[in-house]
């Protein structure tokens, strides 16, 4: 079949807020770097940065979904830090090993998935109300198994997940595989959409385009290589990426998500069990925010009370940056990851430039509601 | 030459691809009941809507004269401030507020933004005299009947000094006790001036209290008569006209054996109100019925219930294939067989920010899907297959739904339930709002899926169009079968006969 182009202006159009996004980015970090003079560009900082953003990031990619389906989760730092937590007590008092605390952890996260998605599913209570709850709820139950304690030190073997590195040779054949296989996927889908009559852009920008975006796979990988490798939490990030990634575009369960999010009427007629997929959804947060509570905990290798705190907040605001829609339907995962990373640049380059905390919360703020209304200005049209 | 109240001159208005009023005139007389009727869809609803400023002055041609000044209403407010007030169909109280506050709502009694309790109270039961409600002003609306707060309503047009009252269906949930009560009241507003302009598909109503008559067609008016020796079935056929039927090839289907099978079924809302009463009826394969009656006779309530998709209670039986089902929700029935179009395809049919393909497996997720992971490749065969023979224009499958007209919009519904290869197979006015050419087309495919041995139930208030389509049409009226008539030979006489209460 013959092909059908797209011309620039199309192409663009298409995709103005991944560009838009991607572009702020850039721009953060070039105003940055030149305000700290290079101290943000260099890899020891960029390393760390992805590393402050790993939590978030993982929160976000799961926020996105929740989002989609028109529902919001507020507990999601409290049961962070109770998951994180649970691990920590478990570890320290009980001398339970890494593996275990891990899986006690992680059952923690489900069953408090289960009990919001048995209440925003089944009872019809707002997500908003019954994860507030939770919110104070969770952050009371962090004092009561820690005592209200710090607990510390994890053994080496839970501390790992969030301080360790993968060798810098791995790293770089890991680092290698990934870009090829981004090139691989990238060419196949071009392909496939030749093959349908759909209309792809020009060759010229369809190589420029995998050639940029390989470039900037590759260069993230090169600047933690430069440094230590590759932390096991970002890693381990890829890899929440990838899979929730396809979720969302690749799985009938995501697929329903979006569905109830964008029309519950039309897609309860079409006959997709709106309480069932809910329940699954929140389960499967609850799984991913006790993830998130164990690398944070693992990072600061302690648990204290008030760990987590305002993450639930981050990591809206990631997602909603990244162009996910409060009314539901719409919102991509790797948009939350960049908005993640717009957010944690902010803190990262505040912070190098010594500026008081004070003003870092409020330009926060401003620019949260700044990227929101460019948003909502620029879809107008 | 007599002084009109109102003139509405040589109205147009069109939506995307339909032309709902096409140089509509209408003179009512100052102080008269004025009732105007028409089949639905006839534009009689657009009209009102147009007067009442809901569609702005810009939006639509012609022009509308009060008195002897030229009106161009830009919103409500402005067709309030002339004297104009609309009631419509779906009642406008805030049910969780009393009714002394739903009378002044927006219009509240206050004095540096205080409101004064004592003088509202008085007179909202002042305003409540006049239209003979005996409700105390600070009684909860949620807690009165339908009818008493139709009365609410009208107060509530009265107290804003309306001299010309609109009321779009008022007494289609009413019982018949209430619509007199309230036809008395509307005959002593005429008593006392005020202009009346009464929209009904009860034709005794309408010509038990109507001083004029003007009858609206296909977006065009037929005729205005005066309320002397009119009969219901001079009515009756001056709304229905003639009309082309059309979708029939002339081609005999087999019909087969008896697939779905309803008995005795009622169904019942939140507030144990029955919507559908003791139906009773049998399907076959490759047979199309259809059901007939006006707004409000429980025809979308019974097919959404047989889709496990309306009711709270329901009683009965339905068996499909002579086995019982149990019809929960809409994900049971899919999976039994039944399909629906339901007859709102924006809200309930179409996720809009989606694009074609997606829309289209929406309710097949499974014949894309291994394991629970989609393959692309099989949702774009099967939406270009079924976009090729639905015709759906549209530049790619990859289109956002939004984006089309009504026409495709149905066109992409439908594929939606042909993808599920239904037994049954239930369309909810599936020719509305679209254009000619799309509904022959509509029409088409439905008589194909009968060929094939699916059973059709079609519920539709074209009634030349289910004349043209149906082996029989069952007529509805106030959630019983009325009566069941020939769709061959069938005069849309003896269906509006029928549906407007008349026994055979």
């Amino acid at each position: 079949m013959e092909e059908k182009h797209l011309n620039l202006k199309e192409s663009i159009r298409n995709n103005t807020r991944q560009y838009t996004m991607i572009g702020a980015l850039a721009a953060i970090w070039i105003i940055f770097t030149f305000l700290t003079n290079n101290l943000f560009i260099d890899p020891r900082n960029l390393s760390n940065l992805f590393l402050q953003t790993v939590t978030i990031a993982i929160v976000a990619s799961g926020m996105t979904l929740i989002m989609v389906t028109g529902n919001i989760d507020l507990s999601v730092g409290s049961v962070a830090g109770f998951a994180g937590a649970v691990a920590a007590v478990l570890q320290v008092r009980y001398g339970w090993n890494a593996a275990s605390a891990v899986a006690a952890s992680l059952a923690t996260g489900l069953a408090i998935g289960a009990w919001h998605g048995f209440w925003v599913a089944y009872s019809k209570v707002p997500a908003f109300i019954v994860t507030l709850a939770s919110m104070m709820a969770f952050r009371g139950a962090i004092l009561g198994v820690t005592g209200g304690a710090t607990l510390s030190p994890l053994s080496e073997s839970l501390k790992m997940i969030g301080t360790n590195y993968v060798a810098p040779f791995p790293s770089a054949v890991f680092a290698v595989l990934c870009v090829a296989a981004y090139v691989g996927f990238a060419v196949r889908k071009r392909a496939r959409r030749v093959k349908y009559g759909f209309a792809v852009s020009k060759p010229g920008w369809a190589v420029l385009k995998i050639a940029s975006l390989s470039a900037a796979l590759g260069g993230i990988f090169l600047i933690m290589i430069m440094n230590e490798g590759i932390p096991y939490a970002v890693l381990l990030l890829f890899a929440v990426v990838l899979i929730f990634s396809f979720i969302s575009q690749n799985t009938v369960f995501g697929r329903r998500l979006y569905a109830i999010g964008g029309n519950a009427d039309a897609a309860r007629l079409s006959g997709i069990g709106i309480e069932k997929n809910l329940m699954r959804l929140f389960m499967l947060f609850g799984l991913l925010v006790a993830t998130a509570g164990i690398v944070m905990t693992a990072r600061l290798n302690a648990a204290t009370t008030s760990a987590g705190s305002n993450m639930e907040l981050d990591a809206i605001a990631a997602c909603v940056i990244g162009g996910t829609s409060l009314m539901g339907g719409e919102g991509t995962i790797i948009g939350a990851i960049i908005g993640a990373l717009i957010m944690s640049s902010l803190d990262n380059g505040m912070s190098l430039m010594n500026i008081d905390i004070t003003y870092q919360y409020i330009i926060k703020g401003l620019i949260l509601l700044l990227a929101v209304w460019v948003d909502i200005a620029t879809r107008k049209k | 030459m007599t002084e009109y109240a109102l003139e509405m001159k040589n109205i147009v208005k069109e939506f995307p691809g339909v032309r709902a009023l096409d140089g509509v005139n209408i003179q009512i007389r100052k102080g008269e009941i004025h009732a105007l009727v028409g089949e639905n869809g006839a534009g009689k609803s657009t009209l009102m809507k147009i007067l009442s400023g809901l569609y702005p002055v810009g939006t639509y041609d012609g022009e509308i004269r009060l008195g002897n000044s030229l009106c161009r209403f830009k919103n409500i407010k402005e067709s309030e401030r002339s004297g104009i007030a609309i009631i419509h169909q779906e009642l406008s109280l805030v049910r969780e507020l009393d009714v002394m506050e739903n009378i002044f709502l927006g219009n509240e009694i206050h004095k540096w933004g205080v409101i004064r309790h004592e003088k509202a109270f008085m007179k909202a039961r002042e305003a409540l005299q006049r239209v003979n409600l005996s409700v105390s002003p600070d009684q909860i609306v949620r807690y009165l009947g339908v009818g008493e707060q139709q009365l609410v309503e009208i107060a509530k047009a009265l107290l804003k000094e309306a001299d010309i009252l609109i009321l779009d269906e008022p007494t289609a949930a009413l019982s018949e006790q209430e619509s007199g009560k309230l036809l008395g009241i509307l005959k002593s507003l005429r008593e006392k001036g005020v202009t009346c302009i009464y929209i009904s598909h009860r034709l005794k109503e309408v010509l038990s209290i109507a001083d004029r008559l003007t009858v609206l067609r296909d977006g065009k008016t037929v005729c205005t008569l005066d309320n002397a020796g009119i009969t219901e079935a001079d009515l009756i056929a001056h709304m229905v006209g003639r009309e082309l039927s059309h979708g029939d090839d002339g081609e005999e289907r087999t019909v087969g054996e008896v697939i779905l099978e309803v008995q005795d079924w009622s169904v019942y809302d939140e507030a144990t109100r029955r919507h559908v009463s003791q139906v009773s009826f049998s399907l076959r394969a490759g047979e199309i019925m259809g059901i007939a009656g006006l707004v409000g006779a429980g025809r979308t309530e019974l097919v959404m219930s047989l889709f496990g998709a309306w009711g709270i209670r329901t009683s009965g039986r339905v068996l499909l294939r002579g086995k019982d089902l149990s019809l929960v929700n809409p994900e049971d029935a899919i999976r039994a067989g039944i399909s629906l179009v339901s007859e709102d395809r924006k809200r309930f049919g179409l996720v809009l920010i989606q694009d074609v393909k997606n829309n289209i497996s929406l309710a097949s997720l499974e014949k894309i899907s291994r394991r629970g992971v989609l393959d692309a490749n099989k949702e774009v065969r099967y939406a270009e297959q079924y976009a090729a023979d639905l015709k759906i224009k549209t530049p790619s499958v990859e289109q956002v739904v939004m984006n089309l007209s009504g026409g495709n919009q149905q066109k992409i519904v439908l594929a939606k339930w042909l993808m599920t290869e239904p037994a049954v197979f239930i369309l909810d006015e599936p020719t509305r709002g679209i254009d000619v050419g799309a509904k022959y087309e509509i029409c088409r495919i439905i008589n194909e899926l009968a060929k094939r041995g699916v059973g059709i139930i079609i519920v539709s208030s074209e009634l030349a169009e289910l004349i043209g389509l149906c082996d029989r049409i069952l007529v509805m009226h106030e959630g019983t079968v009325a009566g069941e008539v020939n769709g061959r030979g069938a005069t849309q006489e003896a269906i509006m006969h029928l549906a407007t209460g008349n026994r055979n």
